[in-house]
């Protein structure tokens, strides 16, 4: 034991190692940017492949107003976490307060889409191949929203309740990479579906 | 020994415990080493039942014309047995040794998230329940229920809700869908040990190989893992919501599943063999007595390997048509696979060279992988080759290779990992008597099935078939497989044995039983729940040399 206490007191230098909470949130988000990846691949073979209609072209409009709100989203849950880190709470659940209502437009916007193509056009998921492929990946998209935006919500709460302070702005800001995350995933849903595949 | 005195102040004190206590702390607990042992024992559980569906297979093609079972229940078997093998016996006894074993080595208290690790584990093993409750459920409200049939990769359009009528499909598809989320789970955990919590002094270059291993296997599962995800939810989608992803009625393709899985499922392979290699690397040295053979190539062959398994899925689909490129490809990449596979081999061969080598049970587990896992390699060059593989694709020649990959290397390093670490899981040593007996008798056994199951590979027997005529010559071959069988059956009755009077009645194993380098061997056995009671600080790769050696540390050396 006596050796092991000497060599147990030998070293003194800096030992810094990266922080477990967005290590983790990274792995997370690899893991899923791998099923994403897959339901996209499924999208683009199965473009142009369906056997009836209606295709993309004659029913999908782009969203603007929903892409507008989620990419503007991911700038003000930015501020949220700066603000939270100079320790100014009040500002920061404004602008969670913000990114939430945001968050809500985008999906709002994506139910009033749905509810067209279904009732206006009837296009659902077992109409054709593009129903299956497109309602799975917006809507995989779209489930992602959701659970950020619960997320981000209960942190809304906590801020309401006036819990919220500086000691939380690293959890903020490991959340914020995962809200940041499904923005960029829409990325490429919005290039792959709205632009390329139309 | 030095490190003996560790002893005085880890041994938690002990007193009776109520038995629902007991059972309460097991469902409880986030303790790592506890996880770790819930996964292996859950996995030996699920061992037993594939193997005994295995056993109904094996009884079944003995003879010609045979009636043990009916083909339907036949294709249950073969289904569940490739399932629960691969999902949950597998993934879940390597993570077990993973949870266990990575923060020991790394000189940490725990995993990186305690909580999430307790709740991957419940999820998989919810998993495993979720397939097994098919065979009462799978009929849903209809009466009597039935097991999955399609296989355990599910080719479409076989699962689709006409042709697989009832619930056993789904039981499978959610089956292995919470499998995944379980896997990524740990996976996660994992790699955020490792990354963010090695002890002091520990850097990338002095970690031990087996967590350099598991951070790979680790990796590869973010990547392998959400293709299966991904898959299994179309897959639920085409089933429950009437959707058409693999439905070729409607355009859909059914080469795009055998794409998504196999885009998994090869990867997967290596995310089984990794951790087999990572026992080897801590096993093989110790029991040599050498420092382990050109450990950064081992480092370097690890993540090559890695890359490469991402690219050689469709070797899987030569019989399918890739056209001239795709074929090309997928057996260059499949044959550029075995380099660093042949390097790792090489230095563990150099690595035993001159070393002084003890014949303990870990070690003759560890020699027997060496040669079986060259012989599946071997065949597994062949079967790279595209004609090649157009003659044997589906037949047992395939079945035969894969089984010495699983069985020969993979499930031998799971037992010399069990014999290596059993005494620090437990403090006690497992028998060598009974382990020499358990490995003698499996390895005869398993060379007399699987050896001989490449020769009706190469008279064109096809797998998934429940019997056959007596004219084909294949039923000589077939019944000394079965004969190996009995064996292997044997054999593993005596490691249950072994595993359970040793728990009980097994010689005191103390800290460090093999005379090992690694920190997990400078705690107790077993360790006490906080691991070590002063976070240790390392100098170079093998601590504990250092420690034993003062007069000639290894960190003068590397």
């Amino acid at each position: 034991m006596s050796a092991y206490t000497a060599v147990l007191t030998q070293s003194t230098d800096e030992w810094q190692l990266p922080d477990k909470g967005k290590v983790g949130m990274i792995c997370l988000i690899v893991a899923e940017a791998a099923i994403f990846i897959i339901f996209v691949l499924a999208y683009i073979f199965y473009l142009g492949k369906s056997l009836s209609g209606p295709t993309p072209a004659e029913v999908l409009k782009l969203p603007v107003l929903g892409t507008v709100c989620l990419l503007s989203s991911s700038l003000t849950v930015h501020f949220a976490v700066a603000a939270l880190e100079r320790n100014e709470a009040p500002l920061s659940s404004l602008w969670l307060a913000l990114t939430v209502l945001l968050g809500g437009i985008f999906l709002a916007d994506t139910a009033v889409e749905w509810h067209e193509l279904i009732y206006e056009h009837g296009l659902t998921i077992r109409t054709n191949l593009f129903g299956t492929t497109f309602y799975s990946l917006v809507g995989l998209h779209a489930s992602h929203v959701i659970v950020g935006l619960g997320m981000l919500s209960l942190v809304l709460l906590f801020a309401v309740a006036g819990k919220l302070n500086s000691s939380h702005a690293h959890r903020l800001h490991v959340l914020s990479y995962y809200w940041h995350f499904v923005d960029a995933v829409w990325v490429v849903v919005f290039i792959v579906v709205y632009v390329l595949g139309r | 020994m030095q490190t003996a005195g560790a002893m005085t102040f880890d041994s938690p004190p002990s007193h009776p415990k109520l038995w629902l206590d007991a059972v309460n702390e097991w469902f409880t607990t986030v303790d790592h080493k506890r996880i770790g042992m819930l996964y292996i024992g859950y996995a030996l559980v699920f061992l037993l039942i594939a193997g005994l569906e295995a056993a109904v297979m094996r009884i079944q093609l003995a003879v010609p014309n045979n009636h043990f079972v009916s083909p339907q229940v036949f294709n249950r078997m073969f289904t569940m047995h490739g399932t629960t093998m691969v999902f949950f016996v597998g993934m879940p006894i390597l993570f077990g040794f993973g949870n266990y074993l990575v923060p020991l080595m790394i000189g940490a208290r725990d995993m990186a998230f305690p909580r999430l690790n307790a709740f991957s584990f419940w999820i998989s093993a919810f998993g495993g329940l979720l397939l097994y409750f098919s065979f009462i459920g799978g009929y849903g409200l209809y009466g009597a229920g039935t097991a999955p049939d399609v296989g355990w990769f599910a080719y479409a359009p076989l699962t689709a809700k006409l042709f697989s009528p009832g619930h056993s499909t789904d039981y499978w598809i959610l089956a292995v869908f919470l499998s995944g989320i379980g896997s990524v789970g740990t996976a996660l955990n994992i790699v955020t040990t490792i990354v963010c919590m090695r002890c002091k002094g520990m850097t990338m270059a002095r970690m031990p190989l087996l967590p350099w291993l598991y951070l790979v296997t680790s990796a590869m599962v973010f990547i392998a893992i959400g293709p299966l995800t991904a898959a299994q939810m179309m897959l639920g989608i085409d089933r429950f919501l009437g959707a058409h992803f693999f439905d070729v009625q409607a355009g859909g393709s059914a080469v795009l599943w055998m794409h998504f899985f196999w885009i998994f499922g090869h990867p997967e392979v290596y995310i089984l063999v990794l951790p087999a290699f990572a026992f080897a690397n801590e096993i093989i040295p110790v029991f040599s007595r050498k420092p382990i053979f050109g450990y950064s190539a081992m480092v370097g062959a690890t993540v090559l390997i890695g890359f490469i398994s991402l690219g050689v899925w469709a070797h899987h689909m030569f019989t399918v048509g890739l056209g001239p490129a795709g074929n090309t490809f997928f057996t260059l990449a499949t044959m550029i696979i075995s380099v660093p596979t042949g390097i790792k081999i090489f230095n563990w061969l150099a690595t035993l060279w001159g070393g002084k080598i003890r014949f303990a049970t870990p070690m003759i587990f560890s020699i027997a992988f060496l040669f079986q896992f060259l012989i599946a390699g071997l065949t597994g060059i062949m079967l790279s080759a595209a004609p090649f593989d157009w003659q044997l694709g589906n037949s047992y020649f395939v079945v035969a290779h894969f089984h010495f990959v699983l069985v020969g290397a993979i499930l031998y390093m799971i037992f010399a990992a069990f014999y290596y670490w059993f005494p620090k899981m437990s403090g006690r040593m497992l028998s060598e008597t009974l382990g020499k007996w358990h490995f003698w008798l499996f390895t005869i056994g398993f060379h007399l099935t699987f050896d001989f199951m490449h020769v009706p590979g190469l008279m064109g027997m096809p797998r998934r078939i429940y019997t056959y005529e007596a004219d084909r010559g294949w039923a000589v071959w077939n019944m000394i497989e079965s004969i190996g069988m009995i064996f292997q059956a044997a054999a593993i009755l005596i490691f249950v044995w072994n595993v359970v009077r040793s728990y009980r009645h097994g010689e005191e194993a103390g800290p460090d039983p093999w005379d090992a380098w690694t920190l997990e061997w400078s705690t107790a056995s077993p360790p006490p729940h906080y691991n070590f009671a002063e976070e240790p600080v390392v100098h170079s790769r093998r601590p504990l040399w250092d420690l034993k050696h003062p007069q000639a540390p290894d960190s003068d050396y590397e």
